[in-house]
């Protein structure tokens, strides 16, 4: 017998309004660490005295309860929904819709989404969220807020590689990302790299990436050293804290992984700005 | 790279302009003008009919900024940088015009690299990210032209000590390629 727990739509829509104020206004710990990390080992002036107002900025926005950054991004919610979970009170995803405009408009946070892509009028309540939901053993709903950037989403690639072009091909792609994105994506940058699936499911696995705590390698040993000789060729470019030239281009390089067709080698670059903002909570 | 650090206050004149260097941190003081795509069409559309612009650029600097909603009692939302590529077509019109500085995030095209040589200008970077730092440092904020825009309108800010880097200077220095040059491990 399994023991049905019920979660009220309500508590969901303050839950992800919660999740969107604190994700912009706090960011985390591990976050903070890199930045120190990367201020003690950087050689370039221009690089440290850069992480140095990234540290003050996130003091000052968590002091002040403000964003760290004007572009408060488009609301990416994960729901991790357990299967012995009833969900009351009307429609899920209206609950997180909900939560999103209650979230950016209770925190001033910037309206940065367009109903339409070509229209492009202005929805003036950040929704619709990006929603992505999986059905999860168990009897609790865990909700993953990430508010993403425009900037560095825009320097994000996926290509589909052949598979004869192996781990090489995968570096050459991941670097070269990085190195035309310059600049753009405010590093230093978190990269998220998704190897395998299919195409939707590789960009999908390159975000998931990006939510994992800083500092965390992959628990296999062969794409723990694949993320390491990625983060050490990617700070050998230069590029450096904000563009400006420096060792510290990265924070990490998060590289996750899933079963894939014979034929195919499905390769995703998601980058983030150091703003690398994700807060969550179970129910 | 220098690490100077020197006060400047607006508007610039083509002496102070011609003495800056990628690389040196500047404070900024006085006024600046926020404007970012909206109102850089705006202006260009107003240019190329032969109308006057709204506001009187010479020896000004612009601001590429969309700041995030004031709170009560906030002068400013968070103000951090936008990405200065997207105003490249229509920055060497208002350079041309006497625009001595532009301040934004990432590179600028041949262009406008090309505009700043010849007609004695400054861009400068601000740090992308690092709005709630910076918009302590504005203290005053009104909007001076297109309202319609909202948050795209261009405002008059006055700045006290604002944080930047010389990145393109009228010698055709690019700290961009620079910093790359001087960091990158072969």
């Amino acid at each position: 017998m399994c023991k049905i727990k019920t979660i009220h739509t309500k508590e969901i829509t303050e839950t992800v309004a919660r999740l969107c104020i604190e994700a912009n206004y706090y960011l985390g710990d591990d976050v903070l660490k890199a930045f120190g990390k990367g201020r003690e080992e950087e050689s370039s002036l221009t690089g440290k005295d850069i992480l140095t107002q990234l540290l003050l900025n996130a003091e000052i926005a968590a002091q002040d309860q403000v964003p760290m950054c004007q572009d408060t991004g488009s609301a990416v919610v994960f729901l991790d929904v357990g299967q012995e979970v009833w969900i009351e009170g009307g429609n899920l995803s209206d609950a997180v819709n909900d939560g999103v405009r209650k979230g950016y408009a209770e925190g001033y946070l910037r309206k940065s989404i367009v109903g339409h892509p070509l229209n492009r009028v202005n929805t003036g309540d950040n929704t619709p969220a990006v929603i992505h939901t999986r059905i999860v053993p168990g009897d609790s709903l865990k909700i993953t807020v990430s508010p993403k950037g425009g900037g560095s989403e825009n320097m994000s690639a996926i290509k589909m590689l052949k598979p004869a072009e192996g781990i090489e091909g995968i570096k050459k792609f991941v670097i070269d990302t990085v190195k035309s994105a310059g600049p753009n994506p405010c590093p230093p940058i978190v990269v998220g790299v998704g190897i395998g699936g299919t195409f939707e499911k590789c960009a999908l696995l390159a975000k998931e990436a990006l939510l994992r705590e800083l500092g965390h390698p992959s628990p296999l040993p062969d794409i723990a050293a694949l993320e390491k000789e990625l983060f050490t060729d990617i700070n050998s470019l230069g590029i450096g804290p904000q563009g400006l030239g420096g060792r510290t281009t990265a924070l990490a390089v998060h590289v996750e992984l899933y079963p894939c067709h014979i034929a195919s080698l499905p390769v995703a670059v998601n980058i983030n700005c150091h703003a690398a903002r994700h807060k969550e909570a179970v129910l | 790279m220098p690490q100077t650090q020197i006060k400047l206050t607006t508007p610039l004149s083509d002496e102070t302009v011609e003495n800056l260097r990628i690389g040196q941190k500047v404070l900024l003081n006085g006024v600046l003008f926020t404007g970012r795509d909206a109102a850089h069409k705006k202006m260009v559309e107003l240019l190329d009919q032969g109308k006057p612009l709204p506001i009187d650029i010479k020896g000004q600097v612009i601001y590429y900024v969309g700041p995030s909603p004031a709170k009560p009692g906030q002068i400013i939302g968070s103000a951090g940088p936008t990405t200065s590529g997207r105003m490249d077509s229509y920055t060497p019109k208002l350079i041309a015009l006497g625009l001595k500085g532009m301040i934004g995030k990432g590179k600028r095209s041949q262009e406008v690299i090309k505009a700043i040589k010849q007609h004695k200008s400054v861009y400068f970077a601000a740090v992308g990210g690092a709005a709630a730092l910076i918009s302590k440092s504005i203290k005053s904020c009104r909007v001076v032209a297109y309202p319609e825009l909202g948050p795209e309108a261009i405002h008059e800010l006055y700045v006290e000590n604002f944080p930047v880097i010389v990145t393109n200077d009228t010698l055709g220095g690019d700290l961009y390629e620079e910093g790359l040059k001087i960091y990158a491990i072969k």
